[in-house]
């Protein structure tokens, strides 16, 4: 295996698709001339040419619009947004078209389209900026909603998502496209099945659900408590929409307590939703209530030491271990 | 001028969808339709005008006042009724109602019925045959209620940057429910905006089916050989309300009354006996047209019911190549 970055693993993910099949397109602003807001479509254009590597004007309702109609007529678009901040003014285009279109014509009309960018908070960007929007989409069924931690996921995930029949939200991080990771080496085609969890790290004494950005605050975190002599099993749904939740109730069936910690707000949301699953699946074998660290219940703050504060820390996520291991 | 067997033809696909609103509005009020239910009558010879000038490899986007444009293109007055009476037999099997009419196999891709928000998927089909090198054209639909949301503006622009091969019809039927268009424009001529969007703009009236279908067959011709999108505004009249939970208060009866005068159906009527047609020849048809959509409402009612076991494995497509 070598080492490539989230951004990379992405831009390889997008690449092999298109090299694959030619109903297979870009589309969103910035992703052509200019190479990508966060450089994830670098070299694209060069690539595939402006047919493919669609530059468009600010209108993220028009184009997921078009991108939606394209694949109901037979195309598979990758719909960029430079961040899911700006798709909420595309919000009934996915909601009301994309996701409805497949049931209201009994199955006749299918929409593979794959919509992704960075998600969630970057660094200091402020209320708007900064939205986790998880909770948004996974409510709505007719949609697949991915959010992949490391750069495998990332990659696997991708063309899983562009080779579905079916409108996929594909929630990256921008605070993650630098991070490096293992994925197979040129040549190894690897897709990862949408709906299937990953069991990321074992231990034997509290279950850590997680995904995103915390993934690697709660790694950070796992490592301290085994310090501490506390053995935390780590598991990454990766999916959030279905959710596989076969290994987090095995997991817990096991280590009899979890936390859930997760980057979007506190109320509902796929966080909300794997608590109301692991109490019914699991509820014989809990030692402790379940505990979620969240973001804080606020808009995001300009100032870095209130985002510090609201986003999901070490030390929360040991808090939390700590009380529900009754160690604390 | 049209001969008189393609005047002929289109009389009776206008009666075909004059009594077919007829009846679902007197099944609606024995409530065997229920939800929205938004009638065409009045605005017959546009929809008949298209159908007449597209290919069946074209793409057609419509309102919730789908019906009348389902049926010119070819959907049987059975499919029809059955999807209103929320049967399996219906063209969306129950699930789609009135508002949601498919029918993929002749290219109707939808009645839609957030307003305004599927002028963009229109720009997207005709996006699709563009980039497949294909010289299939779209026509979308939509009302003068659209012309103010964010939705027509994203798609006007897109579709005249990329010069897609899609035409946009709004039927200007005066009332955004029951507001008239001069309290939600400032414009009288809606075809101007056209301009803005570096598209060609086109404007008339449309109770008289031939000039409908000459002058969108311009319109259509000029996306299939790549000279972009057209805008056009038909100017029509609904003779009813906006849905059958209105009753048309905001207008005058004169003022329906006079618009009656110009009743689409009327005017090709006459037009035929103009011809040498005999008034006779052409009740035989309007008593044909009865007893088919008798049998449509015969048909709905017998149909089985919309199936629980579909509701479900409809949400996601089946996974697999494709």
């Amino acid at each position: 295996m070598r080492e490539l970055r989230y951004r990379e693993a992405l831009r390889e993910a997008m690449l092999e698709e298109m090299e694959r099949d030619e109903r297979v397109f870009l589309m969103g602003e910035e992703v052509g001339h200019y190479q990508g807001a966060y450089k994830v479509s670098e070299g694209l254009l060069e690539r595939f040419g402006e047919r493919r590597v669609v530059d468009t004007p600010i209108a993220e309702a028009g184009f997921a619009g078009v991108g939606i109609g394209a694949a109901m007529a037979g195309l598979r678009p990758i719909i960029e947004f430079m961040t899911w901040n700006f798709s909420f003014v595309a919000f009934d285009q996915i909601i009301s078209n994309a996701a409805k279109v497949h049931q209201m014509s009994a199955g006749a009309i299918k929409v593979p389209i794959v919509f992704r960018g960075p998600n969630g908070a970057a660094k200091q960007v402020a209320a708007q900026h900064s939205h986790s929007c998880a909770p948004f989409y996974t409510n709505i069924p007719g949609l697949y909603v991915i959010q992949p931690s490391t750069p495998r996921d990332a990659k696997g995930l991708l063309k899983s998502a562009i080779r579905s029949n079916n409108p996929v939200i594909f929630l990256e991080g921008e605070t993650l496209y630098g991070v490096k990771g293992e994925v197979p080496d040129e040549g190894v085609e690897e897709l990862i099945p949408i709906g299937e969890s990953r069991l990321v790290r074992p231990g034997a004494d509290c279950t850590i659900v997680t995904w995103g950005r915390p993934y690697y605050t709660v790694l950070a975190a796992a490592e301290k408590l085994s310090g501490e002599g506390i053995d935390c099993e780590v598991v990454d749904p990766r999916t959030l929409r279905p959710l596989d939740t076969r290994l987090m109730v095995e997991s817990v069936k096991k280590t009899n307590r979890c936390v859930v910690v997760h980057e979007h707000w506190p109320y509902g949301g796929p966080g909300a939703e794997i608590v109301d699953r692991l109490q019914r699946e699991a509820f014989d074998y809990l030692d402790a209530p379940l505990e979620r660290v969240t973001g804080l219940d606020v808009p995001m703050p300009y100032a870095l030491n209130l985002e510090d504060k609201v986003l999901p820390t070490e030390e929360r996520v040991i808090d939390a271990v700590k009380r529900v291991a009754y160690a604390s | 001028m049209q001969n008189k067997d393609d005047l002929l033809r289109q009389y009776r696909m206008m009666m075909v969808m004059r009594r077919f609103e007829e009846e679902a509005a007197r099944n609606y009020a024995k409530g065997k339709i229920g939800g929205f239910l938004h009638l065409y009558i009045g605005q017959e010879a546009i929809a008949v005008a298209v159908t007449e000038v597209l290919e069946e490899r074209d793409y057609i986007f419509q309102t919730y006042r789908d019906h009348g444009i389902a049926l010119a293109r070819g959907m049987s007055a059975k499919a029809g009724m059955a999807e209103l009476f929320g049967k399996d037999t219906g063209c969306s099997r129950g699930f789609g109602g009135s508002m949601h009419f498919f029918d993929v196999d002749r290219g109707f891709l939808g009645g839609w019925a957030i307003v305004g928000g599927h002028l963009a998927l229109a720009a997207g089909t005709a996006f699709k045959s563009k980039y497949a090198g294909e010289d299939s054209v779209t026509v979308c639909f939509f009302g003068d209620g659209s012309i103010n949301i964010g939705g027509f503006h994203e798609a006007m622009s897109l579709a005249g940057l990329w010069k897609l091969p899609v035409v946009f019809v709004c039927e200007n039927n005066q009332y955004a429910m029951g507001t008239p268009l001069e309290r939600t424009s400032p414009l009288k001529d809606l075809s101007i905006k056209a301009k803005g969007y570096g598209m060609v703009g086109d404007r008339f009236d449309g109770h008289d089916v031939e000039v409908v279908q000459a002058r969108i067959n311009e319109a259509v011709d000029r996306a299939r050989t790549g000279g972009g999108p057209t805008f056009i505004e038909v100017l029509t009249y609904r003779f009813r309300g906006h849905s059958m939970s209105d009753p048309a208060k905001y207008r005058t009866t004169t003022e329906l009354e006079q618009r009656k005068q110009q009743d689409p159906i009327t005017v090709v009527r006459e037009k035929l006996m103009g011809l040498g047609v005999d008034e006779s020849a052409l009740d035989d048809i309007d008593l044909e047209v009865d007893e088919e959509i008798d049998e449509a409402v015969r048909f709905a009612d017998e149909s089985p019911p919309a199936r629980e076991d579909l509701m479900m494995s409809t949400v996601m497509a089946p996974e697999g190549e494709s």
